[in-house]
């Protein structure tokens, strides 16, 4: 795509620049306010392999912060720490500090089912569960909760509609899930996610299996649920990150090198490595 | 030049060669595969050409009797329908267990391998040595024959098919649909049987069927457990069963029990399709 070096850093700024406007449209909120989940000096390990270090970060509450780095980088990592998914495999463990709501999650007497209904996580790719998409919403719901047929109904239908799936599933509610194509299926997913009605949703990836016009939606969803809930979006796009983050946070190699409200970090990172990053010079 | 011209022919002679041995090997797959195809077509036709005459509902009703006494397969029928199903009934739900136990708890532990290990041996196992066993620990001590001993044979056979396939399906589930389910907050063994049992469900079946058609027409194990008998029975009794009536009549002097034998081998081999048809059909719904 570049031609010459000279091009580059005419490209870059344009860029920038293009970044820029996006990131001041979505910014209508301020970084103040409460912070809904907090790492203190975290670190993770694989093995012997140490994939986190030091983290330091906050998640202020209602807002959405965008985590970006190259591939390897940690974020993904990161989110996995945050519901406790990496309990799963042995080998795996974290120590410092994960606050919510300025209770240790990373305690190991804590209630991991417990936590992971306070905090949902949407995968990259769709994973809708072999059964009908009522059901697909009402087991997550069910886990936590004994509802009545009509309190269950109504649940299924408020969680579809706040995924922007409603109007598109309310007549085959009842067929497999796996019919639905790949865009609605993410949508599905994220309704699962909220009809637990969490306080945190954890976002990795969710658009990068998806085509363009179900990333739109899944963009425009992310944007109306930051009303109710706390959201962290891994993202490898960059623009995806300016269009949807109130705060963006920047990992390199397991670090976190800079982390700042999203239209600082698109245009003025006070880290080179930052500036290398979101210019597109690497990564 | 002489080099390219020579760099061809050499070519042409190794494209002529390829061409032979490609001949070669078609044409000795092919055959390879007719004469599978003879033989199975061979015991096809023989079995419908002398067991066909047979069939008759008084056959499917009455019990076996002595020669001569116009006797049937309906206790020998029953019986296998009874101990393979029985054994099914005991044998699939250990089977399962330890295949979910190999697929989604074990993995890479020593237990884990060794059970697997064992498993597989058990699968090739000679069927006889299931019989002589349940013969010394059950038959034998606890005097005589019962049809429940046939069953619990034939359970040990079902176990290591029911373990293989339930383990085979379960690894086929992608690991991002449990994490999927984990992150909702359900616990592992939720997990497992609302969500994976039920991806993998079509598989799982076919196994269970795949083994029924296994035990239904095994002989070997039966002949010391359950040994056979004249009529309905119970299964704390002898039980009759087809494969080992087969057995007893195939080598008898008698024409109207030979007729019987070849009526019950058909019998079996038309049930074994049926169920095998099933199994498929469902492998090919997935």
């Amino acid at each position: 795509m570049l031609s010459g070096n000279s091009t580059i850093m005419e490209q870059a700024s344009n860029q920038a620049t293009a970044i820029e406007s996006a990131a001041s449209l979505a910014r209508s909120a301020s970084l103040e306010g409460p912070i809904k989940l907090s790492m203190r000096n975290l670190n993770f390990y694989y093995g012997t392999n140490q994939a986190l270090k030091t983290i330091a970060l906050d998640l202020p509450e209602k807002r959405v912060t965008g985590m970006i780095g190259p591939s390897g980088c940690g974020k993904s990592t990161l989110l996995r720490v945050l519901n406790r998914m990496y309990d799963l495999y042995p080998g795996q463990r974290a120590d410092g500090e994960v606050l919510l709501d300025g209770e240790n999650i990373l305690a190991p007497s804590l209630d991991v089912n417990a936590l992971r209904s306070r905090i949902g996580m949407v995968f990259q790719k769709p994973t809708p569960f072999p059964m009908t998409i009522y059901e697909n919403i009402a087991f997550g719901v069910k886990l936590h909760e004994r509802l009545n047929r009509a309190d269950m109904d109504a649940r299924v239908e408020w969680s579809l509609s706040r995924a922007a799936l409603w109007g598109e599933v309310k007549d085959r509610l009842n067929t497999p899930a796996g019919g639905l194509s790949g865009g609605q299926q993410q949508r599905l997913c994220i309704a699962r996610t909220i009809a637990t009605r969490p306080e945190v949703i954890l976002l990795d990836e969710p658009t990068s299996a998806l085509d363009p016009i179900s990333t739109l939606k899944i963009e425009e969803l992310i944007d109306e649920l930051k009303r109710d809930f706390t959201i962290a979006i891994v993202t490898h796009n960059m623009q995806q990150a300016a269009r949807c983050a109130d705060q963006v946070a920047f990992f390199y190699l397991g670090e976190l090198i800079e982390v700042g409200p999203a239209g600082q970090i698109f245009t003025a990172p006070k880290q080179r490595r930052t500036q290398d990053y979101v210019t597109g010079r690497f990564g | 030049m002489p080099a390219p011209a020579n760099a061809i022919s050499t070519a042409m002679s190794l494209g002529r060669r390829r061409k032979r041995i490609d001949f070669a090997a078609r044409l000795f797959a092919t055959l390879a595969t007719l004469i599978g195809l003879a033989f199975l077509a061979s015991i096809l036709i023989t079995l419908f050409y002398l067991g066909v005459p047979g069939l008759s509902l008084h056959m499917l009703l009455t019990v076996t009797g002595a020669p001569g006494t116009n006797g049937g397969l309906a206790n020998a029928i029953v019986g296998s329908v009874i101990q393979a199903g029985l054994g099914t009934l005991i044998g699939t739900p250990i089977g399962l267990m330890a295949g979910t136990y190999l697929a989604e708890y074990s993995s890479g532990t020593a237990l884990g391998n060794a059970v697997r290990f064992v498993s597989d041996i058990l699968l090739s196992a000679p069927s006889i040595l299931i019989g002589l066993f349940i013969y010394q620990v059950l038959v034998a001590p606890f005097g005589g024959f019962s049809g429940f001993a046939g069953a619990l044979a034939l359970a040990i056979l079902v176990i290591p098919v029911v373990v293989r396939t339930t383990e085979d399906m379960l690894r086929l589930i992608p690991i991002t649909l449990r994490e999927a389910s984990i992150a909702l907050g359900a616990p592992r063994w939720k997990t497992t049987v609302f969500i994976c049992y039920r991806a993998a469900l079509d598989g799982i079946l076919t196994g269970v069927l795949l083994a029924v058609a296994r035990v239904a027409g095994e002989t070997a194990p039966l002949l010391f457990t359950s040994l056979g008998n004249s009529d309905y029975s119970g299964l704390g009794s002898a039980m009759s069963s087809l494969p080992v009536t087969i057995y007893q009549y195939a080598a008898s002097a008698f024409d109207d029990w030979v007729q019987l034998a070849w009526t019950g081998a058909l019998l079996i081999t038309m049930g074994v399709l049926g169920i095998n048809v099933v199994a498929r059909s469902l492998i090919r719904r997935r």
